[in-house]
């Protein structure tokens, strides 16, 4: 079957369309009807679901389109599936906490499905130029979203923040993209990865671009040492914001790794397995010491973020196929923790007041045994402890380093995973040991509830029935 | 029944676990339903555990009533489980410690529902991790039960709970980690997580020491060992007394279970060559940790370091093996030793649990673990009385008793090793005694010591419930031990005959 151009890119154009649709519509709907507003927003992702899964293409088969600057293969239409997933529980999550802050505007919707716009091209890339487009889109959303509080301060100064930091660290992306160029000749991904086996791996101007452009990714990822930003934003930005941005456009950096190191310099492997080691090592030492030193639980999600990176580029240096979908579980699993985590967080602030600090998780167990039951199994899955579904993220990657000789590197990564399990059962302790200091009662929509309680659910699912998801990410390399 | 075309294992792993489940969800306005259910669901999996032991064949090592089902395909991970003689007996033991203690939690008040789902969640988890013969399974096993435990010390301790339960879930956790890379690496050469396969896996001699190594570290914090052992004495004396008696009855026989199934078998060569360290590090327990225990004034800690010195004989009785082959050329003495070791397990799961009761039946009352609160008590208390010194006494090795059986075993067989060896050992009669019996004097002897005692009433229905039982089956194992020593003997004699033939060079 030939597929014409437009087909292929089916759900990037419905995606973007339905963004400008969302942002018109919203203007003639009325404060008292946003809700509209948010089902047309689901709807868009139900729709792009459904026309993505209509044209898959077969596994083990990629399908360029647009002159070779788009590709389609079974890793990319996985993480959109998932991408759609995340965002829906996303804007349902949000929506109770935006209603609450007096945010609810359907800029926040536009400008989220604008962000996935960004993450789903960058997913599809087969061209440095899409490959920037997409990371551009998805950047410039991100910091409008960080900023959607016109009157918070602190949500202002986290967008200057981001936005001066992530333009810098695209800048440096991009230099590191032309010196390739130079080097290559080429902005097709494949045409390089080409020329690279034709024997110009021991260019000077390629392994400068290579550098620039893993720094670059660093940065977006916020791994150590190009993490400052991450905590400051966390922390400034609305809890609706951060729970987008801790998930979403985690799953598009992903790809944005694995297409422009794996597909583009795949036989530069032995360069970027070094820096990646060294990034790896750094985050999983430093996120996870710093996060004990938390009493923020922005921060220290934040901090834990930073921990999990060092997961996910563990599998990603592992270099391998089974590194990859390694790493592509990983980030899956990694964004609906994530997403629960601050779900939970949102369920807890009342009165437009965020309850930001680790005390207001006390006694949870007495006030909300449910809720604190789901936040067990998210921290117990954050923290790596099987049956849940985190383990079977984190055993994996921990498979693929080793296989690809960094024992040292695994050994270290658990280590970390055990300092790390110190906080996260901090949390369990605040919740299950401790005194409730408040006695309001806990209250959120139905919708809200329901999604929280599949999303804290999956952790125990995924886990014990993780084979499925398992072979998905295992197939998708081929 | 021949081999069960049912899966009775599955049964006995997924009912408790089940049945926790569903008992979460009980109000807390409706807590006799949650306990009746919990107790309905403990007795089935004890009688489950009846019917195996019943169908099993003792004539054979090889693994039975197994099940097998794809788990994770894409690893090549199976949903694999199977027991044998060693396996079986602490099945066995797990569930009758779950039944017991489902009974003496009758009186919490706080959070009964979650208190009983816990405890039984925790129970299929522990027979699920010694049923496993997939390694990953087992880990996963392994690990998932610290959750409940880490709730139960946390939720229903102590004043120091919180300490104590992190300071537990920490340790146990750095411990296993390092297992989990050896498993992957293992996995990585083998190709496959099945146990029988780990089993026959051909390892250099440098591999197998770092992967002994990376076990010892996993099982020595679960025995636990001396050095490692400071997290048993604190999460004894804070957890509830259930807690206690499952910590020490049931997990630490998890230790020694997989030095038994995963380090000796899968790196035979590591551990000869490290048995000194093994021993050592037992006889430090055995001697040291007993005086330790001489000096404590906290009844619980007390047992608490009794168990660790206990526990010591049974790693020593592992650990023999291979000086025992290369003394006498047979390996005779090496299945005494280890047969020794593994009644020693069973017995120290009744003694220590049924002693950590003890203490439970006076807290209930006095609320007090300090021995110099008591004084006496054999006055007011008659009949707890006669059982506590039967347990006390079964604890410092009476013959008759099966706090006998095992050690008597182990000091045989150490003879067969080393007259030093045999020495160190055998001081635990001595340290043993003394502790046990001058905590004795100085609780149940002697004039009533104050007005708590002077008004304390003798055991209620339940409580004498869990005694007879424990009384039983303590001195049962101890006149006729033959059964379980029967059912254990191919199993053993076959992991003798694993390990001291090499794995280096196929």
């Amino acid at each position: 079957m030939i597929l014409s151009d437009l087909q292929l890119a089916l759900p990037e154009i419905f995606v973007a369309a339905m963004a400008c649709v969302v942002l018109v519509a919203d203007l003639f709907i009325t404060e008292q009807r946003r809700g509209l507003t948010h089902t047309l927003a689901l709807l868009t992702l139900v729709f792009a679901a459904i026309i993505t899964l209509r044209v898959m293409v077969p596994v083990g088969d990629s399908v360029l389109a647009f002159s070779e600057t788009f590709v389609r293969d079974r890793f990319g239409d996985i993480i959109k599936l998932f991408a759609y997933l995340v965002l829906a529980g996303v804007f349902v999550y949000a929506k109770h906490f935006l209603r609450v802050a007096g945010l609810f505007k359907g800029e926040f919707y536009s400008l989220s499905l604008f962000a996935l716009l960004g993450v789903m091209i960058m997913v599809s890339a087969a061209n440095l130029v899409t490959v920037y487009l997409g990371l551009e889109l998805l950047a410039l959303s991100s910091y409008a979203l960080v900023a959607i509080d016109r009157d918070s301060a602190s949500g202002s100064e986290a967008a200057m923040k981001y936005f001066i930091l992530g333009s810098l660290a695209s800048g440096i992306l991009l230099y590191g993209m032309s010196l390739v160029y130079g080097a290559t000749g080429t902005l097709q991904l494949g045409e390089i990865s080409q020329a690279l086996a034709g024997g110009m791996s021991d260019n000077l101007m390629l392994s400068f671009g290579l550098a620039f452009m893993v720094v670059g990714i660093a940065f977006k990822l916020g791994a150590v040492p190009f993490h400052m930003w991450l905590p400051d934003v966390y922390q400034g930005a609305p809890a609706a914001v951060t729970l987008l941005i801790s998930s979403l456009p985690k799953l598009g950096y992903l790809a944005l790794a694995i297409r422009l190191l794996a597909d583009g310099m795949g036989n530069m492997h032995a360069d970027w397995q070094a820096m990646l080691a060294v990034l790896a090592a750094l985050s999983l030492i430093l996120g996870n010491v710093v996060a004990i030193a938390q009493s923020n639980i922005k921060r220290m999600l934040a901090y834990s973020t930073i921990s999990h990176v060092g997961f996910i580029l563990l599998g990603i240096l592992a270099a391998s196929p089974a590194g990859y979908a390694s790493a592509m579980f990983y980030t899956i699993v990694y964004a609906m923790m994530s997403a629960g985590a601050f779900a939970v967080m949102i369920l807890l602030s009342g009165n437009g007041i965020e309850a930001e600090n680790l005390d207001d998780f006390k006694g949870l167990a007495k006030r909300s045994p449910w809720y604190a039951l789901m936040m067990l199994m998210i921290m117990f899955s954050l923290a790596g402890i099987p049956v849940f579904v985190g383990f079977f993220a984190k055993w994996q990657v921990i498979a693929a380093a080793i296989q690809a000789g960094f024992v040292g590197l695994a050994v270290l990564a658990v280590i970390t995973a055990v300092i790390g399990a110190f906080y996260y059962l901090r949390v369990v302790k605040l919740m299950y040991f401790d005194e409730p200091e408040s006695t309001a009662p806990v209250t959120a929509p139905i919708d809200f509830r329901a999604v929280l309680s599949v999303n804290g659910l999956a952790m125990l699912g995924l886990g014990i029935f993780s084979g499925g998801l398992i072979g998905v990410c295992v197939r998708a390399f081929g | 029944m021949n081999a069960m075309n049912w899966p009775i294992l599955s049964l006995i792993v997924w009912l408790p676990i089940v049945a926790g489940v569903a008992i979460l969800f009980v109000s807390e306005a409706r807590a006799a339903l949650g306990k009746t259910i919990a107790l309905a669901a403990s007795l089935v999996a004890l009688l489950l555990t009846i019917v195996a032991i019943s169908g099993f064949d003792t004539t054979t090592a090889a693994m039975q009533f197994q099940e097998k089902a794809v788990w994770i395909e894409a690893f090549s991970i199976h949903y694999h489980l199977g027991v044998d003689g060693l396996s079986l007996p602490l099945i066995a033991l797990t569930a009758l410690i779950t039944v017991i203690v489902v009974i003496a939690g009758w009186s919490i008040r706080d959070r009964v529902s979650q208190y009983m789902g816990a405890f039984l969640i925790l129970s299929g988890l522990m027979s699920g991790m010694f049923a496993a013969l997939d390694a990953m399974l087992f880990y996963v096993f392994f690990e998932a039960m610290l959750v409940p435990m880490f709730l139960i010390i946390g939720i229903w301790g102590g004043p120091n709970r919180i300490l104590a339960t992190i300071k537990f879930f920490l340790f146990t956790f750095f411990g296993s980690v390092f297992m989990l890379v050896a498993l992957i690496w293992l996995y990585l050469q083998a190709g496959s997580f099945a146990v029988a396969d780990l089993h026959q896996l051909p390892l250099s001699l440098n591999a197998q020491i770092w992967i002994f190594l990376a076990f010892l570290i996993a099982f020595a914090v679960k025995v636990p060992m001396w050095p490692v052992h400071t997290w048993l004495p604190d999460a004894h004396v804070e957890a509830p007394t259930g807690g206690s008696v499952v910590l020490a009855a049931v997990m630490l026989k998890i230790g020694g279970y997989g030095f038994v199934r995963y380090s000796l078998p899968i790196a035979p060569d590591g551990a000869a060559a490290l048995d000194w360290l093994v021993i050592g590090l037992s006889l430090v327990a055995i001697v040291y940790i007993g005086f330790v225990a001489l000096a404590q004034r906290d009844m619980k800690k007390l047992i608490a370091y009794s168990s660790i010195s206990h526990m010591g004989f049974a790693t020593l009785g592992m650990f023999l093996t291979f000086a025992i082959v290369q003394n006498t050329g047979q390996i005779d003495g090496a299945v005494l030793g280890i047969s020794g070791a593994m009644v020693q397990m069973i017995s120290h799961g009744f003694i220590s649990g049924a002693m950590f009761l003890a203490v439970g039946v006076l807290y209930d009352r006095v609320h007090s673990r300090e021995i110099s609160a008591y004084g006496g008590v054999a006055n007011t208390m008659p009949w707890f009385a006669m059982f506590a010194v039967l347990f006390f006494m079964a604890n410092s090795g009476l013959p008759g008793t099966s706090g006998f059986v095992g050690e008597f075993m182990v000091i045989l067989a150490a003879f067969k090793a080393d007259f030093w060896f045999a020495f160190f050992a055998a001081m635990t009669l001595i340290l043993g005694a003394s502790y046990s019996l001058w905590l004795v004097k100085r609780v149940f002897y002697g004039e009533v010591a104050n007005d708590n005692v002077a008004s304390l009433s003798d055991l209620n229905a339940r409580e004498w419930t869990v005694m007879v039982v424990l009384a039983v089956l303590t001195l049962g194992l101890g006149l006729w031990p033959y059964p379980l020593i029967e059912m254990m003997e191919p199993s053993v004699a076959n992991l003798v005959d694993h390990i001291t033939t090499t794995k280096i060079n196929p």
